[in-house]
């Protein structure tokens, strides 16, 4: 017999394996699978790590794919920290995206120590707005956020793309639904020449740092905190719940607003209905393999985009579908739940029939 | 000691579990014979419940054996492990908790699985029969046929022990039965109880009041750190020898100064609470709680007090009358405005309203006052600041915990309450709501606070203390006003009441008419 008994503490050290161990177990169980497809599963995963980080060039675009994922995986950790949950970082990047092209597309010129921070503070305020409507009906008027924020995905993609038909459509596009470029002087800079990783990387793991200060070392961090874990007894402390629920969602939608920048003015230049496979979505197993952690979700959001991208890399070389990424992140995400059992109760084996 | 010539109905011997490096029960014996009436005394983490779940198989002992008498009364070995066996072999217990279907009638309650799911009709007859049988002999009356939830937390009492008696019990286990009742309910509680016995049924009666066991129970057992340290015949013994052998060192008195009141602190004037229709409300309420004393508040929960603290905690607001704490007139619900205003509040449920499990308990014990200037500079957290004032104020209060940065779910209740003790103390309030503030708390912990409590009104505090055991009321409170339906009574000088007067309001009778 199996007995579960909770744990006084977790230590952090074991938070971290079983983060890790929730990626090996994800890896071997994909070979279930892959073994059956007739592939040669230790060449396939082989080939994997390769394409995500055998060279600089294959590295250089994890990293770049793990850019987005940092800032949605932030956006869910600090929202899911505060039991806000925003399932809506799809259309908060799509909305950042759009008030980037809006602001960096032509419309304001001024240098690029004006117009870049003008364009990140524009499109954070786009996300953050477009999460602080749920949110203050969550607060008000007690509507469930999940459906709220959900739906809300579907009318920003759907705005977008009424956007890029009309009024925004770059007229030297061929006829293509897609925005004007960004100016050069909006561009995040590229960190190396010839490669597709951006300055973006950078903003986000000075992101990751600074919400981990401000939730470990800020008074507002604080009441997050305790607003999160139990809201009662914040508000019987005299704790301002709604106040910082408000605040959790201009962060949280913020972020994910970042994410749309950073994708538009950092990689692509402009803006298309299809900027995003779902980044928004992913932030959210991001943030969970991550522990909610954010220094973690750094880590995490590298797995992810590696196994993304080796799985590309992989299919192209031996054939095998690259489905088979969302087969591994999948596992990871259950695998991470099942995990979170070991992070809460300590497993005690009873013997039977010992009385 | 001459041999008890009525037969054995139950027997634990050498009853032994352990958790990792814990003990919970040490060779534990204990025989209980047929009509008996046997105690079960001992503080929290004594081993009285890890023994009673072994008796009930939700744990299996690592050493010693249960056995019960059968249905010739021979004694066989009860298989652990088996809450079914333990029910089937007449062992029921009646839990602190009622687990009742509170939208079933009491009738369905009785009778719930003891028949098969797959029968389309619930027993009729036969079954209302035997109820009311067992209704007379035990002297049990309850409406049987109204929603529990519409019965008294008394009646659903009677519903519960029916439930066992229904099941034919041989053994029946009360836990902390009269927590919940008042004077008159316990002492028809107990007619009930010696009823049975008469009538050969074998009781465990688990309580901590000790007057209650000493005038109900003919035995006594007491655990004491997993072990038993007594097995007496209650004749001869006293509550002081009963509870030195729970501790396991004298308890001291309590000592407590005449009280020098002053000014009133908390002054309410025609004050209602709560909406019209609402369970749990106030109506018309005057109160003055004066500095340097200490108000109790007796009723049965969910009488009004639960409305009142409410007011004083910050969490509702007057909707009608004046309600002022140092002449200063209460705004809405603003629990930030109590803590400002000086009011110290310790809740009903540290669990949930007292304490964050997930923080630790520096930060649970800065909860409150984390924008004081002592505990932020420029909105960045004064940590070692916090971990220093907390760890002194572990010190003081004497908190059994691994550190300030222990998280504190994993504290004990008591110390967890010691924590909100010191949250709210060290700030030295002009007003304490203690709103039950020693429930779940074991003997020591218990005169841990109560201590802290008459130090506050010595201090000049205003004490506004809401419980709802009697005793604890007597021995703290200067005044008591019971509340009773919304409505609350005047003060009246505690010296000048007794429990029985005090049990009567809470029925619902007048102070006069009860005198």
């Amino acid at each position: 017999m199996i007995r579960f008994v909770p744990r006084a503490r977790t230590p952090v050290w074991l938070s971290v394996a079983v983060s890790i161990g929730a990626g090996v177990v994800a890896l071997a169980l994909t070979a279930i699978p892959l073994a059956l497809t007739g592939a040669p599963v230790f060449t396939a995963f082989m080939l994997m790590a390769q394409g995500a980080a055998g060279n600089g060039f294959a590295l250089a675009e994890t990293l770049t794919r793990a850019t987005p994922l940092i800032f949605t995986g932030l956006a869910a950790a600090v929202a899911f920290r505060a039991k806000l949950w925003n399932i809506g970082a799809e259309g908060q990047l799509y909305a950042g995206a759009l008030a980037t092209v809006a602001l960096g597309a032509g419309m304001i010129e001024a240098p690029p120590y004006v117009l870049m921070p003008l364009v990140l503070v524009g499109a954070a305020l786009a996300g953050a707005v477009l999460l602080l409507v749920p949110v203050l009906f969550k607060i008000r008027f007690g509507a469930d956020e999940v459906v709220v924020t959900l739906l809300l995905n579907f009318i920003v993609l759907l705005f977008v793309q009424m956007m890029l038909e009309g009024p925004m459509k770059d007229e030297m596009a061929l006829g293509w639904p897609q925005s004007a470029p960004v100016l050069d002087e909006a561009t995040l800079p590229k960190l190396v020449t010839g490669w597709r990783l951006h300055g973006g990387l950078v903003l986000a793991i000075l992101a990751a740092v600074l919400l981990h200060v401000f939730i470990t070392r800020t008074v507002w961090g604080f009441r997050i905190r305790a607003v999160g874990e139990n809201a009662r007894a914040a508000r019987y402390a005299g704790l301002p719940v709604g106040k910082a629920m408000a605040l959790v969602g201009l962060l949280s939608g913020g972020l994910a607003g970042l994410a749309g920048a950073s994708e538009v003015a950092g990689l692509k230049g402009y803006l298309t209905a299809d900027l995003s496979p779902g980044f928004g979505y992913a932030g959210i197993v991001v943030a969970t393999l991550a522990n909610l952690s954010p220094l973690g979700v750094i880590p995490a959001a590298l797995f992810v985009a590696g196994v993304f991208v080796g799985a590309d890399s992989m299919s192209r070389a031996i054939g095998v579908s690259n489905y088979l990424a969302d087969l591994v992140v999948a596992f990871a995400l259950l695998s991470v739940l099942v995990g979170g059992l070991l992070t809460r109760f300590r497993i005690v084996l009873v013997r039977r029939g010992a009385a | 000691m001459h041999p008890d010539p009525r037969p054995l109905v139950l027997s634990l011997a050498g009853i032994t579990k352990r958790f990792g490096p814990l003990t919970a029960n040490d060779h534990i014996d204990l025989d209980v014979r047929a009509g008996e009436i046997v105690a079960l005394l001992g503080e929290n983490g004594a081993g009285k419940t890890t023994l009673m779940s072994i008796l009930f198989g939700h744990y299996i002992a690592d050493e010693g054996s249960v056995s019960i008498a059968d249905a010739q009364g021979r004694m066989a070995p009860l298989p652990g492990g088996s809450a079914q066996a333990a029910l089937a072999a007449g062992i029921g217990m009646v839990h602190q908790h009622f687990a009742l279907a509170e939208n079933l009638t009491g009738f369905e309650n009785i009778v719930l699985g003891t028949q098969s799911l797959w029968s389309l009709r619930p027993r009729g007859r036969g079954a209302r029969a035997k109820i009311a049988r067992l209704m007379a002999e035990s002297g049990l009356a309850v409406d049987l046929d109204v929603p529990v939830a519409r019965l008294s937390v008394g009646e659903q009492q009677r519903i519960e022990i029916l439930k066992a008696l229904y099941r034919d019990v041989r053994v029946l286990i009360l836990d902390e039965p009269t927590a919940v009742l008042t004077p008159q309910e316990a002492d028809s509680l107990a007619a009930t109880v010696r009823a049975l016995a008469a009538r050969g049924l074998a009781v465990i009666f688990i309580s901590h009041k000790l007057h209650e066991v000493l005038a109900l129970c003919g035995r006594v057992v007491v655990l004491r750190g997993g072990a038993k340290v007594a097995d007496r015949p209650t004749a001869g013994a006293d509550r002081a020898t009963l509870a030195e052998l729970m501790v396991g060192r004298p308890v001291p008195a309590r000592e407590r100064p005449p009280a020098t009141p002053g000014a009133p602190v908390l002054s309410l004037k025609g004050v209602s609470v709560g909406k019209p229709g609402q369970r749990d409300r106030l109506e018309n309420a005057d109160l003055d709680v004066r500095a340097g004393e200490i108000v109790g508040i007796a009723g049965v929960s969910g009488n009004g007090q639960g409305a009142l603290a409410a007011l004083v905690a910050g969490l509702a607001g007057a909707r009608s009358g004046e309600a002022r704490i140092d002449g200063v007139r209460l705004a809405g619900a603003d629990p930030a405005g109590r803590v400002a205003a000086h009011v110290g509040r310790i809740p009903e449920d540290r669990h949930r309203d007292g304490t964050i499990g997930a923080l630790t308990v520096a930060e649970n014990f800065v909860l409150e006052t984390i924008s004081d200037p002592a505990n932020q500079r420029a909105g960045l957290i004064r940590r070692a600041a916090i971990r220093a004032r907390a760890a002194a104020a572990i010190e003081a209060y004497d908190v059994r915990c691994p550190g300030p940065d222990a998280a504190i779910r994993a504290l004990s209740g008591g110390n967890m309450q010691k924590v909100v003790l010191a949250r709210v103390l060290e700030r030295e309030p002009r007003l304490v709501l203690a709103h039950q503030p020693t429930r779940g708390l074991d003997i020591g912990a218990t005169s841990d606070v109560h201590r802290r409590l008459i130090a506050a009104r010595g201090r000049g505090a205003a004490v506004l203390l809401i419980s709802e055991d009697l005793d604890e009321l007597f021995a703290l409170s200067d005044r008591i006003a019971v509340v009773h339906a919304g409505h609350l009574s005047p003060a009246l000088d505690a010296a000048g009441l007794d429990v029985r007067t005090v049990g009567l309001m809470m029925a619902g009778h007048g102070a006069g008419e009860a005198a």
